[in-house]
């Protein structure tokens, strides 16, 4: 029997997204399921009913009859416990139904009791774990990233002048100054968006590693004079709280760029707890008057002192905008990007395409997201190992970069391996002369020399590569020299042909690289 | 004896080859990578003919005449080698640094013997055995890798009875040998058991690589790089030249490193290649038996593929590594553009490994200008392309191969392919008749509804443009 999936309108106040788009409904059926959708649920992100039935969706025109015939609920927002319009979502859900949506399952306990006690299976997509294979549904990623586009455009609504710099006859026009602070999906998204509309855009992240993100996208990233220890702790992806000198350090040039810079973006946040104060009341009342701040931390308390959520307010002639919804505004292309993560999650669930879901809990991304399994609460899920030894190449880059997802291998085997190598290598010194020692380390070195340089080559150059060993190979011919002029006859022939064939690997090699590395360059 | 002032120059010219490594890193510094490569190999040939005592007499007419010879073949074979054609150049080359190892260890030991006594001679007969060996080896792999990627010799996988055994068996004789050449002290037993050492090696090198299926091909030549450059380093133990030693270590170990990147794109354990076959023997062997029986699929013309394209309404392009070798993106970008603008549906199907890096082929496409919004993702088009009207193949085999889902005991099992046999009719453009580069079998050149449209990519397109 394939499920039926139906898709209420969101009855969150002001919220305008939808779960679902036509294009995304039509996917969904073609996995088995059937598709059913509220009356007007995608109205406000410019989806007609219209539309929707064009996709082969059946409009349903109660919200209680949609949530009853529903085997699987797609909602946008947590269900509302204390709704206006229809009182508690959770009740309308059928027993032992499948809801998929945000639930931020650490805040709202109350609402994950009301779910587990209707027996329902739930999928959280704030809970999906940040890893490569789950970037695809990554939901958290998509809104950031509108979050951080929406940023600059509100920001450019409110700021007085140009952000790009122009000389026009009327006089001469500087361009905007930008800093964005934390440069996680949100932060790269804002600054994309602020270099291409022409703003001179810094930079700040306490994660060095994301310098070449930021700088890629064309962007200055500021550097702390300053060096953070590595405290070892795991890599979740996100940013972690930092030691006391290293924010003093921070204030400093936060206080500096503040009286410098026309807008500030900040996108600071630390999963679980409040957003950390990076903007005091002092550096608002410094910058300049007509400046704005965008403050896209401020539903976890802000990062500016002086933000008030979900408004926009002015302190010292600085605008401060503190809207909590920025996703919303842009609904059209969020629900299109959110409706995307959702048929990934479901084709993930569906793998027999036969619109049955199978919540397969050995699979670590189904795992995650899973809050609420037959009505029993499954949350907080395991960790998953992302990166076993976090002296390994750190993983923070943001999504959506991939997370670098191999397991090193346990340090055990290495260990025993060089103990082993150790050894041999003592008992090897016992017994040989000392001018072999001296060349095996000669060998040892340039091993591991040829180690460090060939991992550096680009894989483009894989082939040019080889070629130019081969050719360096050609070196054997020095052999075959030092023989030519021995006195047996065999000895001089036997080197007369190595130098020969040695040497067409000289010529060949070299010649045929620098042909190859010709049609390289463009 | 080598003078200070050739030990200087084998110093700057290790430090060269080093550099010429290094440069490969960035396309815009290998061309000065290169040029180091070729100054440190000049200093290097300099010092040893004209700095030291090594050389003289009638030494240097003979090398004077198998280094202009061998240069000449040299520079033929490069500037003479098709792009398509480098594995084979590749493995050639590798072949002569085995047979030059598998030389100059021979010449060292009937050589003038060095006054050495106890440890110090027995490791230098260890030395010569072991280059000796490495480069017998690596000196028949490749010249059967040669002939497997030139399609002299079949590339599938010749699987002997008991090979491992066999393999074992010669190993035992291998290290028998050794003990009656070790301390044989130049006696005729020495010498014989030197010999059959040496064709043991090369009948080991041989069944090692005819063991090994097309589809790895990338696997072994660059393990047989590897190869070569131990032999190099093990000669230059043997001749106690630190050079030969550093310049082999560098390529053994970029050999080994270029295979061992070469299986974890393929998915596969290096053992497992090297071991031969494709693990599960049986099922090789017979998936690629019934290919043999197998008729291909009718050939097709240019014209009559751009018959096809002008009558469909929606047309999928699978490109592969082989349109980016042909260069034939610009084209195909002019027929793209012609096509939609008759209202046909033309879009790009990219498969994740299409190509030699992530991405490739986007790139390419998108240097011909290629709109990016027609290019779509493996997960995008799958589900799309039984609506499709005609799907051209260019350049591209694995990634489209059926049997990747259907026969579990394909070589490529389990990996996620474009299922461009659910459309309605799929050009397939390919190089030759041959089984081709991978010894896999694609059974989507056996189905029905598959045209073959055999010749180089680029002058295929260009017929098929000239038609729309």
């Amino acid at each position: 029997m394939a499920m039926k999936i139906g898709i209420p309108k969101e009855c969150h106040a002001g919220e305008q997204r939808v779960a679902a788009t036509p294009e995304t409904a039509e996917r969904l059926q073609k996995l088995g399921f059937s598709v059913a959708i509220q009356a007007g649920a995608g109205a406000e992100a410019n989806f007609s009913d219209d539309a929707f039935r064009e996709a082969g969706v059946e409009i349903v025109e109660e919200a209680k009859t949609l949530w009853a015939e529903s085997d699987i609920v797609l909602k946008v927002r947590a269900p509302d416990i204390d709704c206006p319009t229809c009182r508690d979502e959770t009740v309308l859900l059928r027993e032992g139904g499948t809801l998929i949506s945000f639930i931020w399952p650490a805040q709202n306990e109350e609402l994950m009791q009301k779910l587990a006690a209707r027996k329902a299976t739930v999928l959280a997509m704030d809970s999906v774990p940040r890893i490569s294979r789950a970037q695809k549904l990554d939901a958290l990623s998509s809104m950031a990233n509108i979050a951080g586009y929406r940023a600059v455009v509100e920001a450019a609504n409110q700021f007085g002048r140009f952000f790009t710099g122009q000389v026009t006859a009327a006089g001469k026009v500087p361009p905007a100054k930008i800093l964005v602070i934390g440069a996680g999906v949100a932060g790269l998204a804002a600054i994309g968006a602020a270099s291409s509309m022409g703003a001179i855009v810094r930079a700040f992240d306490t994660r060095p590693e994301v310098k070449e993100q930021v700088e890629s996208i064309g962007a200055e990233f500021l550097m702390l004079e300053f060096e953070e220890k590595d405290d070892g702790s795991p890599n979740t992806g996100y940013a972690k709280t930092m030691s006391k000198e290293f924010i003093e350090a921070e204030m400093k040039l936060f206080a500096e760029q503040a009286m410098e810079v026309d807008i500030i973006i900040t996108t600071a946040l630390i999963p679980g707890r409040p957003a950390p104060e990076l903007i005091t009341s002092g550096m608002v009342e410094s910058m300049k008057d007509g400046s704005v701040i965008v403050d896209l931390a401020a539903e976890q308390g802000g990062n500016c002192a002086l933000t008030e959520p979900g408004k926009v307010a002015v302190k010292h002639g600085v605008t401060i905008i503190g809207y909590t919804d920025l996703p919303s505004r842009l609904a059209t292309q969020s629900s299109q990007l959110y409706g995307t993560n959702l048929r990934h999650l479901l084709t993930d669930l569906t793998p027999g395409k036969d619109g049955e879901i199978v919540v397969d809990m050995e699979d670590d991304v189904i795992r995650g997201a899973t809050v609420i399994k037959d009505g029993e609460i499954t949350w907080p899920p395991p960790q998953i190992k992302v990166s076993a030894a976090p002296a390994a190449k750190p993983a923070t880059a943001a999504p959506p970069q991939p997370v670098e997802e191999e397991v090193k291998k346990s340090g055990w085997a290495g260990a025993i391996g060089l103990a082993v190598g150790g050894i041999l290598l003592a008992a090897l010194g016992q017994v040989s002369p000392p001018e072999f020692l001296s060349h095996l380390t000669v060998f040892v070195l340039a091993c591991f020399i040829g180690y460090m340089v060939i991992w550096n080559v680009t894989p483009a150059l894989h082939t040019p590569l080889m070629s130019v060993t081969n050719a360096i190979s050609g070196i054997i011919v020095i052999g075959a020299l030092l023989q030519i002029s021995s006195s047996s006859g065999l000895v001089v022939v036997l080197a007369f042909i190595a130098i020969l064939i040695a040497t067409i690997n000289i010529a060949g090699g070299f010649w045929v690289t620098q042909r190859m590395l010709k049609m390289f360059q463009k | 004896m080598t003078s200070g002032m050739q030990t200087a120059f084998y110093v700057v010219s290790a430090i060269l080859f080093i550099l010429a490594l290094g440069g490969l890193s960035n396309p815009e510094t290998a061309r000065r990578g290169n040029a180091y490569g070729i100054t440190g190999m000049a200093l290097a040939l300099i010092a040893t003919i004209f700095m030291g005592d090594q050389v003289h007499g009638s030494g240097y007419t003979w090398l004077a005449a198998a280094m202009i010879i061998g240069t000449c073949i040299g520079l033929f074979l490069a500037i003479k080698v098709q792009m398509t054609q480098m594995p084979e150049l590749v493995a050639m080359l590798h072949s002569f640094v085995g047979m030059a190892a598998v030389l100059v260890g021979y010449s060292g030991y009937l050589g003038p013997t060095h006054t050495l006594t106890g440890a110090a001679s027995i490791i230098h007969e260890i030395e010569i055995y072991i280059g000796v060996l490495i480069g017998a080896i690596t000196f028949t792999g490749s010249v059967v890798a040669f002939g497997k990627l030139k399609g002299i010799i079949t590339s599938k996988p010749l699987m002997l009875p008991a090979r491992h055994w066999l393999n074992l068996g010669l190993g035992i004789v291998t290290i028998f040998l050794a003990t009656l050449f070790v301390g044989g002290e130049h006696s005729s037993t020495a010498i014989t058991a030197l010999v059959i050492m040496t064709l043991i090696a090369f009948v080991f090198g041989v069944h090692m690589v005819m063991a090994i299926g097309g589809a790895d091909m990338p696997v072994v030549v660059s393990m047989l790089n590897s190869y070569s450059g131990w032999a190099a380093a093990a000669t230059g133990f043997m001749l106690n030249n630190d050079l030969l030693i550093i310049t082999g270590a560098l390529v053994g170990s970029s050999g080994a490193i270029l295979s061992y990147i070469m299986c974890r794109a393929m998915n596969r354990k290096f053992l497992a290649v090297i071991a031969g076959g494709f693990g599960t023997a049986g099922g090789t062997v017979a998936s690629s038996g019934d290919g043999e029986q197998q008729e291909y699929s009718p050939e097709t013309s240019a014209d009559e593929t751009a018959e096809m394209l002008n009558n469909a309404k929606e047309v999928v392009i699978v490109p592969g590594y082989g349109m980016a070798v042909a260069q034939a993106q610009h084209t195909i970008n002019d027929i793209t553009r012609k096509l939609r603008a008759k209202d046909i549906n033309v879009r790009f199907a990219i498969h994740p490994v299409a190509g030699r890096m992530p991405g490739h082929m986007n790139v390419l496409l998108a240097e011909a200008k290629v709109p990016y919004d027609i290019v779509l993702e493996m997960d995008e088009i799958n589900e799309d392309l039984p609506k499709v009207d005609v799907v051209l193949v260019i350049g591209a085999n694995d990634i489209v191969n059926p049997s990747a889902l259907d026969d579990p005991n394909s070589p490529i099992a389990g990996m996620p392919v474009l299922e461009v046999w659910n459309a309605s009719s799929v050009v397939v453009m390919k190089r030759g008749r041959g089984v081709g580069y991978a010894g896999v079998d694609n059974p989507l050149f056996f189905r029905d509804n598959t045209r073959m449209l055999y010749g180089d990519a680029k002058a295929s397109v260009d017929a098929i443009l000239g038609n729309i």
